[in-house]
C-alpha cells in the first residue's frame, strides 16, 4: 500500500469528522476522537446516540458518509485516491479487520463450535497460523479469561459470563491493535456482570490493551476508563478524565443522562 | 391410590381402528385375485432388481446434483445483487411451476426440437463442444435432468430458510474475525443450517425416490418401467405394483434409519 496516506499524528484510533446517514436520517455529526495506544476510552449516552454505530464504524462493519477512520496509521476500510475515499475490496477490508477485535453485545459465539475451536479458528483460517500453536495461544487466553478446563464445552453450556469471557479471548486471539466492546455486559444476568468487568480490567490495567468501550456501567467508565467521551443525537457532547465528565458534568445534556442512570 | 380418568370414548375408537387394520389386511391376504405366489416370484427377479438398481441411481445422482444446485441457487437468491436474485427467483417459479411429468416428456424429446449441443466462442469460427441431442440425451440422462432441476427449485427455498435461520449477530462476528463472506458461508453459515436443512431435506430425498417413477413415462429403465414390462406380458399388473411398493416402502425405511442418526449427529450441541 504505497499509495495509502500515513496519518502523521498516529494516534492508535483516530476517527475525523465522520459523518453517517441511514438514508436522510444522520446518525453521526462530524465525531472526532482519538485513541491513544493502551488507552481505555468509555463511551457511554441514551441509547439511539450513536456510539454502538461509531464503534462499528472502527472495524468498517459499518460504512461511513464522510470523514475518515485510521487504526495505528492506516484508513479502515476505503484507500485515499485523489483525494476520494474508495471502498477497499472485501479481502484487503477484510486484513484491515485483523488488527482490531469486537465482543459483541451477545457474545455472537459459533455455536457449532468448542470453546477452544471458537477461540482458534480464526487464527487457523484467516491468519494461516500453526495448528499446534494457535491452540495453545487460545489455552493460554482461555486460561487467562478463568475459563481453564473448558476448552472442550459448546458455547450453549456455558453461562453468559462465560459465553462472553471466551467471545473476548476469541477476539484476543487474532492479537488486535484495539479492542472494541459493544455493550459486553448488557446482556447478562446482574450477578454475572463482575466476572466479565473483572476480566476487561486486566485488559487495560495490567495488558496495556488499547480499548473502546461502549458501556452503561458508570462504575466501569469511572474505576478503569481513561477517558469518558459522553454522546448524544450523533454528537460527541463532552470527554473527559471519569472523575471530571461523570463527577462534575458540564452540559445539561450529560447532567441530565448521569442523574438518572445513577438514581 | 390414585385412579386415572378412563377414556372409553378412546378405547372404543382404538378397538374400531384395529378390527378396521386387521379385516383389511385380512381381504388382501385371502383375496383369491391377488396371485402372492407371482409376488413372490418377482420380488427378487433379476430384471426387477436391476429396475431397482436404476431407481436408486437415478434417486441419489438426482438427488446430489439437486442438492449442489440448491445451495447455488439459494445464495443467488440471498445476493444483494438484484440480478442474480432475480434470476434465482425466476429459476424457482419455473422448476416449480412446471409439472414433473411435463418437464420429464419434454426433455425426454429434447432430440425434437434441439438437434445438437454446440459450445463454441462468440464472433469466431471455433468451435468447442457439438454433440447431437440423441447422443448426450439418453431417458438416464433425461430422467436425472428433469428431477435434479425440479427438486433443486423445491430444495434452494430449505436451504433458503435455513441460511436465513442463522443470525446476523454469526455473519457479523465472522466478518469482525477478517472471515471473507465466502468463508463465512463455508464455517459458519452452512454448518449451522444443515441442521435446520436436514430434516426436510429427508423428506426430499423420499419424494425424490417416489417422482423417480414418474421417468417410466420416458422409459427410464427405473422400478416402475421393469414392472409394467413384466406386466406387460403376463397381465399380472396388481402383483408387479405390489411388488414396486414394497421395494420403495423398503428402501424409504432404510433411508429413514439413515436420516435419524444423520439427524442425531448434527443436533444443537
Amino acid at each position: 500500500m504505497n499509495d495509502q496516506i500515513q496519518d502523521p499524528a498516529r494516534p492508535m484510533v483516530h476517527i475525523q469528522h465522520v459523518d453517517k446517514w441511514y438514508g436522510n436520517n444522520q446518525v453521526l455529526h462530524d465525531i472526532d476522537l482519538a485513541v491513544e495506544e493502551g488507552e481505555t476510552v468509555c463511551l457511554v449516552g441514551p441509547s439511539g446516540s450513536g456510539k454502538s454505530t461509531l464503534l462499528r464504524c472502527v472495524n468498517h462493519l459499518e460504512e461511513i458518509g464522510a470523514g475518515s477512520v485510521w487504526v495505528d496509521g492506516e484508513l479502515v476500510g476505503y484507500r485515499l485516491r485523489n483525494g476520494r475515499l474508495h471502498e477497499l475490496r472485501e479481502a484487503d477490508a477484510c486484513r484491515k479487520r485483523v488488527e482490531v477485535g469486537m465482543v459483541f453485545q451477545h457474545f455472537n459465539l459459533f455455536p457449532h463450535m468448542t470453546v477452544l475451536e471458537n477461540v482458534s479458528f480464526a487464527p487457523i483460517t484467516v491468519k494461516n497460523e500453526n495448528k499446534a500453536e494457535a491452540r495453545e495461544y487460545a489455552r493460554s487466553l482461555l486460561e487467562r479469561v478463568g475459563l481453564a478446563g473448558r476448552e472442550g464445552a459448546y458455547p450453549s453450556q456455558l453461562s453468559g459470563g462465560q459465553q462472553q469471557r471466551v467471545a473476548i479471548a476469541r477476539a484476543l486471539a487474532m492479537r488486535p491493535k484495539v479492542m472494541l466492546f459493544d455493550e459486553p455486559t448488557s446482556a447478562l444476568d446482574p450477578e454475572l456482570v463482575g466476572e466479565v468487568l473483572a476480566v476487561m480490567k486486566d485488559l487495560a490495567l495490567t495488558g496495556g490493551v488499547t480499548m473502546l468501550v461502549v458501556t452503561h456501567e458508570m462504575g466501569f467508565a469511572r474505576e478503569v476508563g481513561d477517558r469518558v467521551v459522553f454522546m448524544d443525537a450523533g454528537r460527541i457532547v463532552e470527554q473527559g478524565p471519569p472523575a471530571q465528565v461523570l463527577g462534575d458534568p458540564q452540559h445539561e445534556r450529560t447532567k441530565a443522562f448521569l442523574s438518572a442512570v445513577l438514581r | 391410590m390414585v385412579v386415572p380418568v378412563r377414556h372409553y370414548g378412546r378405547m372404543i375408537f382404538a378397538v374400531i381402528v384395529v378390527l378396521a387394520v386387521i379385516g383389511t389386511v385380512y381381504s388382501i391376504a385371502t383375496n383369491p385375485n391377488f396371485e402372492w405366489s407371482v409376488v413372490a416370484e418377482f420380488l427378487f427377479s433379476p430384471s426387477i432388481l436391476r429396475g431397482l438398481g436404476s431407481t436408486l441411481v437415478i434417486t441419489i445422482v438426482s438427488m446430489v446434483i439437486a442438492v449442489v444446485l440448491a445451495v447455488v441457487i439459494a445464495v443467488m437468491r440471498i445476493s444483494p445483487s438484484r440480478i442474480i436474485s432475480s434470476v434465482a427467483a425466476f429459476y424457482v417459479f419455473v422448476f416449480r411451476g412446471i409439472p414433473l411429468i411435463v418437464l420429464l416428456i419434454l426433455l425426454g424429446n429434447l432430440g425434437l426440437f434441439l438437434k445438437s449441443i454446440t459450445i463454441g466462442i462468440p464472433g469466431t469460427q471455433v468451435v468447442l463442444i457439438d454433440v447431437p441431442i440423441s447422443e448426450v440425451i439418453t431417458p438416464f440422462v433425461a430422467s436425472v435432468a428433469g428431477l435434479s432441476l425440479a427438486g433443486a427449485a423445491y430444495m434452494a427455498e430449505i436451504v433458503r430458510s435455513g441460511l436465513l435461520a442463522i443470525g446476523r449477530g454469526q455473519r457479523e462476528a465472522a466478518k469482525a474475525l477478517g472471515l471473507t463472506s465466502s468463508r463465512t458461508l463455508r464455517f459458519i453459515v452452512l454448518p449451522q443450517a444443515l441442521r435446520v436443512i436436514l430434516p426436510p431435506m429427508g423428506n426430499e430425498f423420499i419424494g425424490m425416490l417416489k417422482a423417480s417413477a414418474i421417468v417410466s413415462v420416458i422409459a427410464g429403465g427405473d422400478l416402475l418401467t421393469v414392472a409394467q414390462g413384466i406386466a406387460g406380458t403376463n397381465y399380472r399388473t396388481i402383483e408387479l405394483l405390489i411388488v414396486a411398493t414394497i421395494w420403495y416402502l423398503l428402501v424409504i425405511i432404510v433411508f429413514s434409519i439413515g436420516q435419524y442418526f444423520l439427524e442425531r449427529r448434527t443436533a444443537e450441541k
